[in-house]
């Protein structure tokens, strides 16, 4: 259940490509019937200002505490094979991903439910804050996440 | 016989304040070490807290060697 930070740059394909590898090594090829996973991007655009970059800062300690007790919680709500979760800090800028969060389970229910829960309990939880750099060079803190369902 | 104070993001800036650390006997929940790291000063609203790394409520007790931390609303993800 692999917890990732990353400093620089995060490639989701990449990183689910390497843990695919290392779940087919572990359990065999065909272990799996569902693998769920999201990725959220940095927008251009925010409360109607354009956005030119951002600063993410996290607490690490609590940041990794957080993180790992979320993904415990999921690995005891539903029955899963594995999940990864991986997160941006520093500086990013638009169109980079900022956030994967991915599940293997055997069916898409748990796999789906478990992803979704992954995000929201972090969007929640983890102790990251976002600073952005607007168009006209002035910086501000980003001071609510938007709500996590359409209804 | 310390306990440890850190602050975030928009905390950190507003108050000029990175981490410091508070006399344990004086402080008997996280808000006495708010009042005692910031030397009295107002807590915002919606200032979230922790006490070693986990969610915590301000009127949680606190001991010597702990770790606690104000920060903002998360926005993380």
């Amino acid at each position: 259940m692999p917890i990732v930070i990353l400093d620089t740059a995060l490639h989701p394909k990449q990183l689910l490509d390497e843990h695919q590898q290392h779940l087919d090594t572990l359990h065999g090829q065909g272990s799996y019937g569902a693998l769920a996973t999201f990725v959220g991007t940095m927008r251009d655009s925010n409360e109607g200002d354009e956005v030119k970059a951002m600063r993410l800062e996290h607490y690490p300690e609590m940041t990794e505490k957080q993180l790992a007790n979320i993904v415990s919680t999921a690995a005891e709500r539903w029955p899963l094979i594995d999940s990864l979760v991986a997160h941006r800090v520093g500086l990013i800028l638009p169109g980079e991903p900022i956030v994967l969060t991915a599940v293997w389970s055997k069916h898409r229910a748990a796999a789906f439910d478990a992803c979704r829960y992954l995000m929201e309990a972090l969007k929640t939880d983890a102790t990251f804050w976002k600073k952005e750099t607007l168009a006209n060079d002035k910086e501000r803190w980003v001071e609510k996440n938007t709500p996590g369902y359409s209804s | 016989m310390t306990i440890k104070v850190k602050f975030f993001a928009t905390l950190r800036e507003n108050l000029k304040i990175d981490q410091v650390d508070v006399a344990a006997d004086e402080a008997g929940d996280v808000v006495d070490v708010w009042r005692l790291a910031t030397g009295g000063a107002d807590m915002p609203e919606h200032v979230l807290c922790s006490v070693n790394l986990e969610h915590m409520p301000p009127d949680t007790r606190v001991k010597e060697g702990d770790e606690i931390a104000f920060f903002p609303p998360v926005t993380g993800g």
